[in-house]
């Protein structure tokens, strides 16, 4: 049938904080990832994008659930180990704060030929350097870049540079996490359109996270809105913002800010009840590839 | 209206070791009781630095190089530290961007409140102060007042910091409250939340603000009149109106286009080409015009000057010269639809 790239089955992520307090991060989430396709994970901080985002990049270990990459469950640690080589380098996760994700002490063309270095892989051009200038041209930053530190480029290089680092290794399946949260609006714009570019270009698949709708509905094909550790409404981008089901996912779209005055004036937010959402009940296909949280067990 | 604010070719700069940063330039505009003015731009335009500048909280190495601030038909453009103190808190208050670097971790929320309510109230009664807290944070939206007193910044979320944060700074009723980017750290449906509290407050109050942003979706929800800064000085003024259905400038044209709510499907964004200038040696001439597709010959040579547009609508482009050639703007009304 569909040619998935990542299946996520039941993943429960929890949280001890003391002895008796435990926070469900996660709860019980299943979704999947075609290939190709970029899917964008939206929702309210807290509500658990993040830990998705590393449980399904081996950071997190998750307290139950499978996660299955190109058919390989990587929470099964055997597993891992018998595909760790391709498990490493066929997945890259890009982080939201660049200046912390890059190594401040080391220049830009060594951090972009560290992955290669680490897992022994031949650079297909010849040097790492060259190999560092054919990424960074890849990203928009020509070669001059090479010698700098990070903390000499802006955010918006940097964030490139990362996705440099990212690209080095192929991959197959990207996770950003927020990349473009701490951006301006220009520079936003920049790194949104690198990214269809990528993706077009070397058509792998990426899990978008963010918290900025109108970003996820101009680059994702499909989105899929969390509301504290649950799924709630999977659905193809179009569908999701023109017809959605969800009372959260209302909310949601009701508070994205539209450069308009007038309409923005006269905009009503929609408020969601916590106190409404039925934590019991299961995600129900409504239409073809449009699921939706249902509550109660009918 | 009365002019509560007024800034008059205000003009700042750092010395720093490799030369004169000109961080603010030639900046002049009012702010009338009671409304709402959004200061919009890319970082490092120079909007938090003109925010500063008036509550005269910069770092010793800046300076005013030129230009008055009048609040009131006062002026206060050389008013020492400790004058100005009479004026902070009363006359103007500021709200920042990270509610955690404001509030102090080892003090309870509602001991924050009542410490700027004291300094301002300091003969005070102990319970006229605590009934004065209560007050506060009932106005900012802080559920369970009394509970809430007790607890610490760490016990309160993004959105209720913030809320606190406002309670602090409404704390002797200013005049003029300065929002810097208040609302950045937080998520969207918090973030219209907050932004209705500010409105809500302000026409409670009648509490003239001025709200920097870089997100013009939130500054149409909030702003009466919007001006546009680049490079340190405001290219563009005028009504959200204006701003929003007939800009004039080629900047607020690329910042407009640069949004995702305004790409059309299959469309790539539009990005501004080139980088932001650094503020040491600018050339001389308009200093968006390198990265202006629309530029003329003469926005290399000579800074434009203010066009009039209407009463409220001002420009500084040589488009709006009556020799430019004319163009069709690539924003404008049709694009809301």
């Amino acid at each position: 049938m569909d040619d998935l790239i990542l299946e996520v089955q039941h993943l429960t992520h929890q949280f001890r904080l003391t002895k008796n307090l435990v926070i469900k991060a996660v709860d019980d989430l299943s979704f999947q990832i075609r290939r190709g396709e970029i899917f964008g994970l939206v929702g309210e901080s807290g509500s658990g994008k993040s830990t998705v985002a590393r449980c399904i990049m081996n950071i997190y270990q998750p307290s139950s659930g499978r996660i299955f990459y190109n058919g390989i469950n990587v929470c099964d640690p055997k597993e891992f180990r018998k595909h760790k080589k391709i498990l490493q380098t066929s997945r890259q996760l890009i982080f939201q704060d660049s200046a912390s994700s890059l190594n401040g002490r080391m220049q830009v063309a060594d951090i972009i030929g560290e992955p290669m270095e680490i897992h022994h892989i031949k650079p297909p051009r010849g040097s790492l350097r060259a190999e560092a200038e054919f990424q960074l041209h890849s990203v928009g930053l020509d070669k001059s870049y090479l010698n700098k530190y990070p903390t000499e480029l802006s955010g918006g290089m940097r964030q490139r540079v990362a996705i440099a680092r990212a690209l080095s290794m192929e991959p197959e399946l990207l996770v950003a996490d927020e990349p473009i949260a701490s951006l301006d609006v220009s520079i936003q714009a920049q790194i949104i359109n690198l990214f269809k570019h990528l993706q077009a270009e070397h058509d792998f698949s990426i899990l978008f996270i963010a918290h900025d709708l109108s970003v996820v509905k101009y680059l994702c094909d499909r989105v899929g809105v969390m509301y504290r550790g649950k799924l709630v409404e999977v659905a193809q981008t179009k569908e999701l913002f023109s017809s959605p089901k969800h009372p959260y996912t209302k909310t949601l779209l009701s508070a994205i800010p539209v450069p308009d005055p007038r309409r923005e004036r006269t905009r009503v937010l929609q408020e969601f009840d916590p106190a409404l959402f039925e934590w019991d009940g299961k995600l129900v296909e409504i239409s073809p590839d449009h699921l939706v949280w249902k509550g109660g067990n009918q | 209206m009365a002019e509560l604010l007024e800034i008059k070719n205000l003009s700042v700069s750092f010395d720093t070791p490799q030369g004169e940063l000109q961080a603010v330039r030639d900046v002049s505009f009012s702010l009338h009781a009671g409304e709402v003015l959004a200061l919009v731009g890319e970082s490092g335009c120079g909007k938090s630095v003109l925010c500063k500048s008036i509550m005269k909280l910069l770092h010793g190495n800046a300076r005013i190089t030129g230009g008055s601030i009048l609040v009131d038909g006062v002026d206060i453009t050389n008013y020492r530290q400790r004058d100005m103190e009479r004026l902070r808190g009363r006359l103007f208050s500021m709200v920042f961007q990270d509610p955690m670097a404001t509030l102090n971790p080892t003090i309870s929320i509602g001991e924050q409140i009542a410490e700027a309510v004291r300094v301002h109230h300091p003969k005070m009664e102990r319970e006229a102060v605590y009934q004065r807290v209560m007050e506060l944070m009932k106005l900012v939206g802080i559920t369970e007042p009394e509970q809430r007193y007790r607890q610490y910044p760490y016990h309160f979320s993004g959105g209720m910091r913030q809320r606190s944060v406002m309670a602090i700074a409404l704390a002797s009723n200013p005049k003029i409250l300065l929002a810097d980017e208040p609302t950045t750290s937080l998520d969207v449906t918090i973030q219209a939340q907050i932004l209705d509290l500010l409105r809500d407050i302000q026409q409670k109050l009648g509490t003239a603000t001025i709200f920097v942003s870089h997100d013009l979706g939130v500054v149409a929800r909030i702003a009466d009149r919007v001006a546009v800064m680049y490079a340190g000085k405001i290219v563009e003024i005028g009504t959200a109106e204006e701003i929003f259905y007939d800009p004039r400038h080629p900047y607020t044209w690329a910042l407009m286009r640069s949004l995702p709510a305004f790409a059309r499907e299959g469309e790539e964004l539009y990005t501004i080409p080139g980088m932001p200038p650094t503020m040491i040696d600018l050339p001389p001439g308009d200093a968006f015009a390198s990265r202006n597709e629309y530029a003329l010959a003469i926005d290399y040579e000579e800074m434009p000057p203010m066009f009039q547009i209407s009463d409220t609508h001002y420009a500084a482009t040589w488009l709006l010269d009556e020799r430019a050639p004319k163009i069709t703007p690539p924003m404008g009304g049709d694009f809301h639809g």
